[in-house]
């Protein structure tokens, strides 16, 4: 099997009229990486793709597969696999002819589309299933055939767009934890688009936030969750309360208690705290190197693998907040959880409070 | 164990219910009442009429003296054959004028396709009779083509585009375009354009692309569009009664005759029915020809 390629990405840029749609991104994918673009709706996640994959040109910059520059060639040209959101399947062919639809167009032999389509089929688990027609699928099994065409000729870019919101939740995660052992077993590289964060923290070698047509942050899963850049990436990326803080010569106030944080802080002004829910525990009073708050409990609710509890922070000491705190179903915390309007302190790790602007 | 305790039990509400059913039905069944009673009284009644009729012979008696005269005379089968070749060749260049500009509009945006689909509803929503003369009027020895032609100097002569087979193709193809465009652009419109996306991405050239998957997919819009066109050509009187000068003559145009010279109600049934017969069989044909084309591609 041949090598995966890497993907550079330079200064690629693109404009609607005066709307930027990708504003100089500049990206590099390792060969073999498994790399995710994630952004809301509208951030040019999609955009960047389809640039990747020919089907939109830049106003400008540089895409290369390995040391090729591919930024001229059209899409038929370009040799990379792609699963379309809606799949895209040939409606007029059936299972076994849409698979074998890039192979008939590479001249392969009759015998070899058999052979490699039949291999595609029971890689993505659908063996047996060549005849059927596309309207007789269901949504999963639709997208195993995106898949399986998109893999047939053993591509070294593998592209795929949104490929699993369409379906429901409970398969949508079975098949994110089988697109990434397939990723790992068919040495390709994948550039994955997706808006769910939890599903490209869970597939992802590196994720590239993606905002307004730009790069915000490019990292590991466990970097652009511990340590996201700004707030925006804190408040997309997993769930966090976001507490107005000021700094004033080095030193971090929530209303007029004094927070420890993990890191220096260079320069004074507004910033955000911010909170991992799940990092925070009920505690009784001061501990060492721990910031507390105090506040009442004003919503407690039960989500099945936790408990959910807001608390307001006291207005006099802390300022006028809501801070999101998760116990985990099964911990000893469960059964003395706080009863609605009771007073709480709460504590959390310097190790665990940080600032984004 | 489940649904036997339910049957068991009493069945709460099952007679109202049912009867909220029913009542749902027959309010449906009301609404079509109307529109039966007009197929009833202008399509059913009327057809069988005909049919009887072209039994009806010179001395009106029943007899098949009507058919015999189509099955015998050389002038009905001449006939028949100018209706078919007409009808076949309009559709034909319909196609090729039609197909293309289709695929055009159906790859515009939104707006321009709109803009295009007026233009082709305009001549549309125009009175036939209209722009049957203005052919007339553009094409005739003195018409308007020909004098500004001669004053170029593209030709000499001037060349006879009407009151023969070539006008009334003109004239036949203008009316005909619309009703092979409009099926066939509300079908392309529906084909999937990451399908093609897909094509491309797979290796497929845009002609490869084209020619495998926006072709295959539009062929249900371009049978539809097709027949529509051949059925109406079959039965067609006024363009080709005008721009074909009474030397082509069509089978609607001989039905008239025979019942304006001839006062001959029979004859003329019995030309209607025939026309009836040949034009069912032939969508039966291309009905199943188009299902066994789509089974083809499925198996």
């Amino acid at each position: 099997m041949s090598d995966a390629l890497n993907i550079s990405i330079e200064n690629v840029t693109k404009t609607y009229g005066n709307f930027f749609a990708l504003k100089d991104v500049s990206l590099e994918v390792n060969s073999g990486e498994f790399l995710t673009l994630l952004g809301p709706s509208g951030s040019g996640k999609t955009t960047l793709l389809m640039v990747l994959a020919g089907f939109t040109r830049p106003d400008y910059g540089s895409v290369k597969f390995g040391t090729e520059e591919v930024v001229l060639k059209p899409p038929h040209l370009r040799d990379i696999g792609m699963v379309f959101q809606n799949y895209a399947l040939f409606p007029h062919m059936n299972v076994e002819q849409n698979v074998g639809y890039p192979q008939k167009l590479r001249g392969v032999s009759k015998k070899d589309i058999k052979d490699t389509v039949n291999e595609a089929l029971k890689t993505v688990k659908l063996d047996g299933l060549g005849h059927r027609g596309v309207a007789e699928l269901s949504g999963g099994q639709r997208q195993r055939v995106a898949l399986a065409r998109a893999i047939v000729f053993q591509p070294k870019i593998l592209l795929m767009d949104e490929p699993l919101s369409a379906l429901d939740k409970k398969l949508r995660e079975e098949m994110q934890i089988e697109l990434r052992q397939l990723h790992d077993s068919l040495n390709m590289t994948t550039v994955y688009v997706t808006h769910d964060q939890k599903e490209a923290l869970t597939m992802s070698d590196r994720i590239a936030v993606i905002n307004g047509g730009g790069l915000m942050q490019l990292g590991t899963p466990n970097e652009i969750y511990q340590n996201p850049n700004n707030a925006f990436i804190a408040d997309f990326i997993g769930e966090s309360s976001l507490l107005s803080v000021k700094v004033s010569k080095k030193n971090v106030y929530l209303g007029n208690v004094k927070i420890l944080v993990d890191h220096s802080v260079k320069k004074d002004g507004d910033f955000l705290l911010v909170v991992r829910p799940e990092k925070l525990f009920l505690t009784n009073g001061k501990t060492d190197n721990c910031n507390t708050f105090t506040g009442t409990v004003i919503e407690s609710i039960y989500q099945g693998e936790s408990q959910l509890i807001m608390i307001k922070l006291d207005p006099n000491t802390h300022g006028d907040q809501i801070l999101r705190m998760r116990i985990p179903n099964g911990t000893s915390s469960m059964e003395e959880l706080p009863s609605l309007g009771a007073s709480v302190t709460v504590g959390l790790k310097k190790s665990d409070s940080f600032l984004v602007e | 164990m489940a649904t036997k305790t339910i049957l068991n039990k009493e069945h709460i509400n099952k007679i109202e219910l049912d009867q909220l059913d029913r009542k749902e039905r027959y309010t449906l069944f009301g609404l079509t009442v109307p529109y039966l009673a007009l197929v009833l009284g202008l399509i059913i009644i009327p057809i069988g009429w005909l049919f009887y009729m072209s039994f009806i012979g010179r001395d009106e008696t029943l007899s098949l003296e009507n058919y015999e005269r189509i099955w015998n005379s050389k002038a009905y089968f001449r006939i028949f054959k100018t209706t078919f070749q007409i009808s076949i060749l309009t559709t034909l260049i319909c196609v090729l004028l039609g197909y293309p500009l289709t695929y055009f509009m159906s790859q515009l945006s939104n707006r321009w396709a709109n803009i295009c689909l007026i233009g082709v509803l305009i001549p549309f929503w125009t009175s036939l009779l209209v722009r049957t003369y203005a052919w007339l009027v553009l094409l005739q020895k003195k018409g308007l083509i020909n004098s500004l032609a001669i004053d170029w100097g593209l030709w000499s002569e001037p060349i006879k585009f009407v009151h023969n087979t070539s006008g009334t193709l003109i004239g036949m193809v203008h009316i005909m375009l619309p009703f092979l465009i409009l099926p066939l652009y509300a079908n392309m419109r529906t084909i999937d354009k990451d399908c093609l996306k897909a094509a491309a991405n797979l290796g497929a050239t845009p002609t490869r692309a084209f020619w495998t998957v926006f072709f295959p997919l539009s062929l249900p819009g371009l049978f539809a569009g097709l027949l529509i066109v051949f059925v109406l050509c079959l039965g067609f009187y006024v363009t080709p009664a005008l721009l074909g000068g009474g030397k082509v003559i069509m089978a609607a145009m001989k039905i008239s005759d025979n019942i304006e010279l001839y006062f001959s109600w029979g004859a003329a049934s019995a030309l209607g029915v025939v026309l009836l017969v040949v034009t069912m069989i032939i969508l039966f044909i291309a009905s199943k020809l188009v299902s066994i084309d789509q089974l083809g591609n499925r198996s």
